[in-house]
């Protein structure tokens, strides 16, 4: 009992600012939300250590939030209150949201200026910084933990349906032949994938360079309409569908609800984020390999980048914040894009590294050569050059929009309405979505 | 003769009841009230731009034929899972009710369920049911049965109404076998003297006086099942497929939580909350009338 109090005023302590004043001449605190659970969580932990270590002025204090969802309605509930923590971690999707925030947030470019504290965008990957910056390319949050989509195939299956593991397929037809040889070679669920919504709509129109909503994807306004309905999108989904009829394809659930399907041996390919490369590599009981996702030589000779998954951080503000845990805030988000931090930040969790030199370090430390396979997503995030299609999406109520699209297409899955139906529901529906988004953000 | 005894004074009353009248202002009125404001605003979710739209959330849920069918949907999930609840639970409290060896073992065992949160329920029924790594989804797709949750409506709701239905059973099993124990044997005795057979017995003795609890029982499975289920839904479906299995609740709270639109999802909880207020009304009634009898 007595300990549980303890632990609770500690908390309570460590989620109020206000205590950083209360202690004149002590270390400015800065209090950073996150959602990463263990043991993710305890690699958050070491970077924080690492920093509160490397200087005297501030001390940053982690504190885990819960899911990404739960996160941020806590920072929002937070902010309302007057009590939002200094630095808070926010996923990709609820970025259009925050940017949205107006007077909540101070963006990076806005912090560095203020406080002099020099953090260069140019050192992030471009897919990384692009998802994260205003049109103009002004950052606005700072990069941290980015994954991307990757294909992952069963290579034991392969070899036995006579196929070459070490040539993974590289188009949708190519995907198409060798699921049909898995078939035939006894495979009882040739491909599922994980995160439909995100890797068979969004990662398959930035790597075509089809847009995916009017406005630059959102990036230049609110007034953004969906364009998923449109001949490539209702092509990808017929696609899946057909292959779906044959037994080749299995849809298997909402975002990450099918992960253990490919690891577990059942399904010999899938699509993933790449940042289940270390939950594969502990559960498969068998040969794997890594592969960039697959795509249409109808829509592109030359894929570009994918776009980014996973998080990054916001700074917020509160009607009591000093400059200096302004200037704290700063500092800690320059010392997170060191090259040191980026490098092992990344090899101890399986995210990309998001700065370039990053990359570099973990290229020259053997990390790669070490774990083949592993550089391919950051590959995937460097290919070709990044346009308006493929920079990312700054949609409001992004998970909502995921939402619908899951709904519509598990009815097309069913058979209960065609790709085409399915995509223009989608599209009513979440346009009306982004119109309330609108209406919301503009009163 | 009437004997109350009667204490002078209105302080000492006022301060008795305090602390509960503190409670239900702080955790009731004051979130209620919240809610009925918000759901007449339009706002963003930081609060910073706030607009007076009156009745719009209202109207536009009403114009949303999603909305009604979810309102349909809910009336049906409601009804099948305290139908299967409480039938279970009463076949099963008939039978705990007899002479029978272990007996406090039974019993104890039927009331275990109660004690497991929701979302371990939910992963437990995942692990069973799942089509693809679940026990029990293997076998029905080994035996020929095309089992699939995840792209079936009627199997993913006939999954969630089991999962909420046996997560109740056993609340309603020991309200039954408390009712059950309260029928004076005597009268059941008698019956059997007079040669009424088991099932006759039960039609016209047990269940007429279980009639209070039975309908007690109603009111609170379908208050459960309206509004406790959502967090086994939200681990089970999440909602689908499609929007198979999303009740009111789970919408109130993707559309609140997850999605932000406050406007919307506070229109949607006084909805509910006039719907439990109708409900507790007649149940109020009914429980009213029974004892004025």
């Amino acid at each position: 009992m007595f300990r549980r109090t303890l632990l609770m005023g500690a908390a309570a302590l460590a989620a109020s600012p206000a205590f950083a004043q209360a202690i004149p001449g002590a270390r400015t605190r800065i209090v950073f939300w996150h959602a990463m659970n263990a043991p993710l969580g305890g690699e958050v932990d070491k970077l924080v250590a690492a920093f509160n270590a490397s200087q005297s002025d501030y001390e940053v204090v982690p504190v885990f939030k819960g899911t990404y969802p739960e996160t941020l309605t806590a920072a929002i509930a937070a902010w309302r209150a007057g009590q939002a923590p200094n630095l808070v971690q926010m996923f990709e999707v609820g970025t259009g949201s925050m940017l949205a925030a107006g007077p909540a947030v101070k963006q990076v470019w806005q912090l560095a200026k203020e406080t002099g504290v020099d953090i260069d965008p140019e050192q992030y990957i471009g897919a990384v910084r692009g998802y994260y910056s205003l049109p103009d390319g002004r950052l606005a949050s700072a990069p941290f933990n980015s994954s991307t989509a990757m294909f992952w195939i069963d290579a034991d299956a392969f070899e036995k349906a006579g196929l070459d593991p070490a040539k993974p397929p590289a188009t949708w037809d190519e995907v198409a032949t060798a699921a049909q040889a898995l078939k035939k070679s006894g495979v009882a669920m040739p491909m599922t994938s994980s995160w439909f919504a995100w890797i068979q709509f969004e990662q398959f129109a930035a790597i075509h360079d089809i847009a995916y909503a009017t406005e630059e994807n959102g990036f230049k306004g609110l007034n953004a309409e969906l364009l998923i309905n449109k001949p490539p999108f209702v092509g990808q989904l017929n696609r899946l569908l057909e292959m779906s009829k044959e037994g080749l394809f299995k849809y298997s659930g909402r975002d990450n609800a099918p992960d253990p399907i490919f690891s577990s041996g059942q399904a010999a390919m899938s699509f993933n984020s790449s940042g289940s490369r270390s939950e594969i590599a502990k559960n498969a009981k068998f040969k794997w390999r890594e592969a960039m996702l697959p795509y249409d030589p109808a829509l592109t000779k030359s894929p570009i980048n994918s776009v980014i998954g996973g998080a990054s951080l916001w700074a917020m503000t509160a009607p009591t914040r000093t400059a200096a845990e302004y200037k704290g805030t700063a500092e800690f988000m320059k010392f997170l894009s060191g090259p040191k931090e980026a490098a092992s930040w990344s090899q101890a969790t399986g995210y990309v590294p998001v700065t370039t030199a990053g990359y570099d370090l973990l290229k020259q430390d053997g990390f790669y050569a070490k774990n083949p396979g592993a550089d391919l997503p950051v590959e995937q995030l460097r290919r070709g050059t990044v346009t308006p299609d493929s920079k990312g999406f700054r949609l409001g109520r992004m998970a909502e929009l995921r939402n619908i699209q899951y709904e519509e297409v598990e009815k097309a899955f069913q058979g209960q309405q065609t790709a085409q139906q399915a995509l223009d529901s989608a599209v009513t529906r979440g346009n009306k979505v982004l119109r309330e988004f609108e209406k919301a953000n503009k009163a | 003769m009437d004997r109350r005894t009667i204490f002078p004074g209105k302080l000492l009353p006022l301060l008795l009841v305090a602390p509960q009248l503190a409670l239900t202002a702080v955790f009731f009125l004051w979130p209620a009230g919240q809610a009925i404001w918000f759901s007449t605003q339009r706002q963003d979710a930081f609060g910073i731009r706030t607009e007076y739209v009156g009745l719009d959330n209202f109207t536009e849920l009403f114009a949303d034929p999603l909305y009604l069918q979810s309102m349909g949907r809910t009336l049906f999930f409601c009804a099948a899972v305290a139908i299967l609840s409480m039938a279970a639970a009463l076949f099963l409290a008939v039978f705990a009710d007899r002479e029978i060896r272990g007996r406090a073992i039974y019993r104890t065992l039927l009331i275990w369920p109660y004690a497991v949160a929701p979302a371990i329920a939910a992963v437990l029924w995942i692990l069973l049911l799942h089509p693809q790594i679940g026990i029990l989804g293997r076998m029905l797709n080994r035996a020929g049965i095309h089992w699939d949750y995840k792209l079936d409506d009627t199997q993913a709701m006939a999954m969630v109404v089991l999962a909420s239905a046996w997560k109740q059973v056993s609340y309603n099993f020991i309200f039954f076998l408390a009712g059950l124990q309260s029928i004076p044997r005597a009268i059941v005795e008698a019956a059997r003297i007079d040669g009424a057979r088991a099932w006759h017995r039960f039609r016209t003795i047990t269940l007429p006086l279980l009639a209070p609890t039975i309908f007690f029982l109603i009111v609170v499975n379908v208050v459960y099942a309206a509004f406790e289920t959502f967090s086994t839904i939200l681990a089970l479906t999440a909602g689908g497929p499609g929007k198979a299995t999303e009740t009111l609740i789970v919408k109130v709270y993707r559309d609140g939580v997850i999605n932000l639109d406050l406007g919307s999802s506070s229109a949607q909880s006084v909805i509910l909350m006039v719907a439990v207020i109708i409900l507790t009304g007649v149940q109020f009634r009914f429980m009213g009338r029974k004892s004025a009898d």
